[in-house]
């Protein structure tokens, strides 16, 4: 059974929940990595884990409804006075479901807004689907609790994190990567009732784009196949110029509803400043590893790429390979991001020929975007979705993550702590497991609580697909690799097996970590990225 | 407090910190009381994992102590066990509860043991009483870690610092480097080696030595507590010249026992008591560390310099150790990670130095095989001392991973 097969009772009734299929205790079923995972969520038959690259998706993809320029003006002026009536023109009702993106990360006001506009048309049990949520839109959980919100599918995290863990969301909660995200939305597991972009650039027409503008943040990519997918578009902007909207990333022509507001959000919230390289010693000896390890490998060469994220580790790791790169005259062809002023200043240097950008996450990457043609807006279907004719992350040769806990078998977990709360959205961690090299590069423990255990508390990332984890007491290979064991054989990095650093670990904590009492009730779901279940997070007790 | 009676009585009393900003510590309170047995309250950052562990290691410690009936309750910030036991430890003496008894950590294996000459370019300041550095403190690769009771430690700290340094030198990995411990100024000293050489640290250093005697009473307690104890490994001292006065006595100071391994300086409280102002070249200090230097050489021990305090200037470090190394200092100290490896590469010899000592060594042994009396390179006869400069610079290039 395929994906497109499964969307289907759902297209019937776009969106609708299926309230008397929701049940406290789902049945469930043992996946592929022994995992037992709900057959059915949210109304919905899934999918168990089958193993990487083992499920087949069959079916064609999902698609609006044909339009026809009839019924949109010529002139091409598609404003509307306000969110609530574009909403009510776009037909708003009960059980729909309501995407928002996230590049406005912690300063976004229109999800809220667009919520809000919603409560007040009277309208109930709406599921919304955002690419991530932020801890500044708690605010939707009065919605929740007053019924027009009746689940969240997206990360959740801080107050909306431990509403949902708590067991207090009527629905399940669903996390997905972001490839992941675009697979749904284009399989036709998610169908988008309204999309509701934010735009820090828009025309009347709807062309609109994220570089330019008060409220700027970069790419827009998280919003693309909202725009493409969802049957209406409303785009909601603070920054409304004369067509055309120069650059575009999100087509006019795919939008039905233009809406001017004074701010979409706080500027100071949506980019840092500055991002800030970690000044831990423990952790800049974590990130130096890994450069070493990326140069000693000889994964660092000419033309070759890689991607890491904005934490702390992660940039001053690029801080370190930056200047082994230039001690070493090599060049690499692209460099991932999320952009931030080192990835920026590599470019400038000549270390990169490009920038293959997902999200902005400071003012220089922002400034670059919207200036340096060689700093590029992707998407997650070009960087990421897993049913696409191949995608970008299983191009780049090496990738630095983070993550909660990792396992003596590499299994990686990035989506709670290990006492069971919601902590992270999965973001594109799973995506990047693709690249030649993935590299978790985390501290043994933290605050006594080692991040190396024997089994994760919620399985995030396969272990055949975790090659390195880099830690300050030393690096652990995954055996699988013999080639990356072979390549540091006479090195000076401290390569150590991964049960040796556990056990050290363990001496210093003072044994190994209680196992916290879970319930065994699911409130949310881990998909794969090919949208089959992969994990359950369970009610914390 | 005013009779004896009321001076040994048992009160309630605290040990350790806790707060948002606090990490790998805890905070005790601790309330005697007649009978009842233990009641303890815990707060746990990491409760879900290590709460009943906690709970235990707390009823087993200060049942090692003694200590039946109290009012115990724990605000933990993820301390690791051997702070637990110090800070349980030191609020039960507080209260005065647990006599002599001490409550020790499981101990983990000793490195070996350290001699007078071996490599001592760079010892890392560790704050007596900040237990989240001690524990990745040798992952960093100084040679040396020093525990600090001395300026670090606030004065109503010195007794929980004392505590919590002997049961970090027990159960502390610190890999390769050697465990150095900065003692109070005496008579306080003394009761910080009380505390402290069970434990055998590898070096003490003593703050603000002005006289020879003051290292000779030093010398004679860790003497005798090593037979008491049967400790059969060296424990080395390192004294500390503060003062014009201390610098004036330097060679009485490093020839008054052959447990002094080197003689090292300390620059604010020298320039304080020349009253002049310190600076990053170091010029109203000249005199003194050359002083220092000959006075070292001339009692066959190690010169080992002060420390460099602005931990985000790395070229003005490096000016100052390069500058130290010509000087005749082996090494400095340190008070922040990142100066580790700029003073390693300081006080290494340059590779133009290495590869002209080598071929003296490589002369050396030639002419030594071929029964020579005269060693020559070239045309040039090389002097003995000479030889011998140039052996030590290839046997410390080694040992530094250079040659």
């Amino acid at each position: 059974m395929g994906t497109g097969a499964l969307a289907r009772p759902g297209r019937a009734k776009p969106g609708r929940i299926q309230q008397s299929e929701m049940t406290d205790r789902p049945e469930l079923a043992q996946n592929a990595a022994g995992r037992m995972v709900p057959t059915m969520v949210n109304g919905k038959p899934q999918i168990p884990y089958l193993g990487v690259g083992q499920y087949q998706p069959r079916g064609r993809k999902a698609a609006p409804p044909v339009r026809s320029s009839r019924d949109y003006p010529e002139n091409g002026d598609k404003r509307v006075a306000n969110l609530e009536t574009a909403l009510r023109k776009c037909g708003l009702r009960d059980g729909m479901v309501i995407s928002n993106h996230h590049h406005l990360r912690d300063g976004d006001r229109v999800a809220l807004m667009a919520l809000e506009a919603a409560s007040k048309i009277g309208v109930k049990d709406l599921m919304w689907f955002p690419s991530a949520s932020f801890p500044s839109q708690k605010g939707a959980i009065e919605l929740m609790q007053s019924g027009v919100i009746h689940h969240i599918e997206g990360s959740m995290n801080g107050p909306l994190g431990d509403y949902c863990t708590q067991g207090k969301m009527r629905g399940m909660g669903v996390l997905r990567s972001h490839g992941g995200r675009w697979q749904a939305i284009q399989d036709g597991d998610v169908h988008i009732d309204i999309a509701v972009i934010a735009a820090p650039t828009a025309d009347p027409f709807g062309n609109a784009d994220g570089s330019h503008g008060k409220s700027a943040c970069g790419s827009l990519g998280f919003a693309l196949a909202d725009s493409m997918y969802a049957d209406h578009v409303i785009v909601v902007t603070d920054n409304l110029v004369p067509f055309p909207c120069i650059p575009w990333q999100i087509q006019g022509n795919n939008v039905d509803y233009v809406v001017e507001v004074d701010s979409i959000g706080d500027p100071a919230k949506i980019v840092s400043g500055t991002t800030q390289i970690t000044r831990s010693p423990d952790r800049l000896r974590i990130a130096e590893f890994v450069a070493r390890f990326l140069r000693e490998t000889g994964i660092m060469r000419n033309g070759f790429s890689f991607q890491a994220g904005a934490g702390g580790i992660a940039l001053a790791f690029v801080d370190y390979l930056r200047r082994m790169m230039k001690e070493d005259g090599v060049k690499a062809r692209f460099v991932r991001g999320g952009s931030t002023k080192y990835l920026v200043e590599m470019l400038q240097e000549g270390l990169t020929d490009y920038i293959l950008d997902g999200q902005t996450f400071d003012l220089d990457g922002v400034k670059s975007i919207a200036s340096d043609p060689r700093h590029v807006a992707t998407s997650p279907f070009t960087s990421y979705n897993y049913h696409g004719k191949g995608n970008f992350a299983s191009m780049v040769d090496a990738v630095v993550l983070g993550a909660t806990e990792v396992d003596v078998n590499f299994n990686g977990n990035v989506v709670t702590h290990s006492d069971g709360r919601l902590l992270h959205g999965i973001g594109g961690w799973q995506n990047c497991l693709a690249s030649g090299c993935t590299i978790l590069a985390v501290p043994s423990f933290r605050d006594r609580i080692p991040v190396i255990v024997d089994q994760v508390t919620t399985l995030t990332g396969p272990g055949e697909l975790i090659d390195v984890v880099v830690t300050e007491r030393g690096i652990a290979i995954n055996p699988r690799r013999q080639d990356l064991l072979d390549a540091v054989k006479g090195s000076s990095l401290p390569i150590r097996p991964i049960q040796d650093i556990k056990t050290e670990v363990e001496r210093i904590c003072g044994g190994k970590p209680a196992r916290p009492k879970l319930g065994d009730r699911p409130v949310a779901v881990v998909k794969w990225v090919d949208g089959t279940v992969l994990d359950t997070v369970s009610q914390v007790a | 407090m005013s009779s004896v009676n009321t001076a040994m009585s048992e009160h309630s009393a605290e040990a350790g910190h806790w707060g948002k900003d606090i990490r790998s510590d805890l905070h005790v309170a601790l309330e005697p009381r007649d009978g009842g047995g233990l009641e303890i309250t815990l707060e746990s950052r990491v409760g879900p994992y290590y709460g009943d562990a906690i709970l235990s290691q707390t009823r087993q410690v200060l049942g090692s102590l003694g200590v039946k009936h109290a009012r115990v309750s724990i605000h933990d910030e993820g301390a690791l066990p051997f702070v637990i036991s110090a800070r349980l430890e030191t609020a039960a003496k507080r209260a005065g509860l647990g006599d002599e008894k001490k409550a020790l950590p499981d101990q983990v294996a000793l490195p070996d043991p350290s001699t007078r000459d071996r490599l001592r370019r760079s010892r890392l300041y560790l704050p007596g009483s900040e237990p989240k550095y001690f524990i990745n403190a040798g992952l960093h690769g100084p040679d040396a870690i020093i525990l600090d009771l001395e300026d670090s430690v606030h004065p109503a700290e010195k007794d929980a610092a004392r505590i919590l340094v002997r049961n970090t030198l027990r159960a502390v990995d610190f890999g390769a480097c050697e465990r150095m411990v900065r003692i109070n100024q005496l008579p306080l000293g003394l009761q910080d080696l009380a505390e402290v050489i069970p434990e055998t640290p590898d070096v003490v250093l003593i703050p603000k030595v002005e006289r020879p005697e003051q290292v000779g009473e030093v010398d004679r307690m860790i003497s005798e507590m090593k037979a008491r104890h049967g400790i059969q490994r060296p424990i080395w001292i390192m004294p500390i010249l503060e003062s014009a006065f201390g610098v004036e006595n330097a060679f009485a100071i490093a020839a008054v026992s052959p447990n002094v391994c080197a003689l090292t300086i300390g620059l604010e409280d020298y320039t304080a008591d020349l009253g002049v102002a310190k600076t990053t070249e170091g010029r109203e200090s000249l005199y003194a560390r050359t002083r220092l230097v000959n006075a070292a050489k001339a009692a066959g021990v190690q010169a080992i310099d002060s420390v460099f305090s602005d931990v985000a200037d790395m070229g003005g470090l490096r000016r100052w150790g390069e500058n130290s190394r010509s000087l005749g200092f082996e090494g400095m100290g340190c008070i922040h990670p990142g100066q580790i490896r700029v003073i390693h590469e300081a006080f290494a010899p340059s590779q133009v130095e290495i590869d002209k000592a080598q071929k003296i060594v490589a002369a050396f042994e030639d002419a030594q095989q071929r029964g020579l009396g005269v060693v020559s390179l070239g045309s040039k006869m090389i002097d003995p001392p000479v030889v011998e400069r140039a052996r030590k610079l290839v046997a410390r290039a080694k040992a530094m991973g250079k040659a």
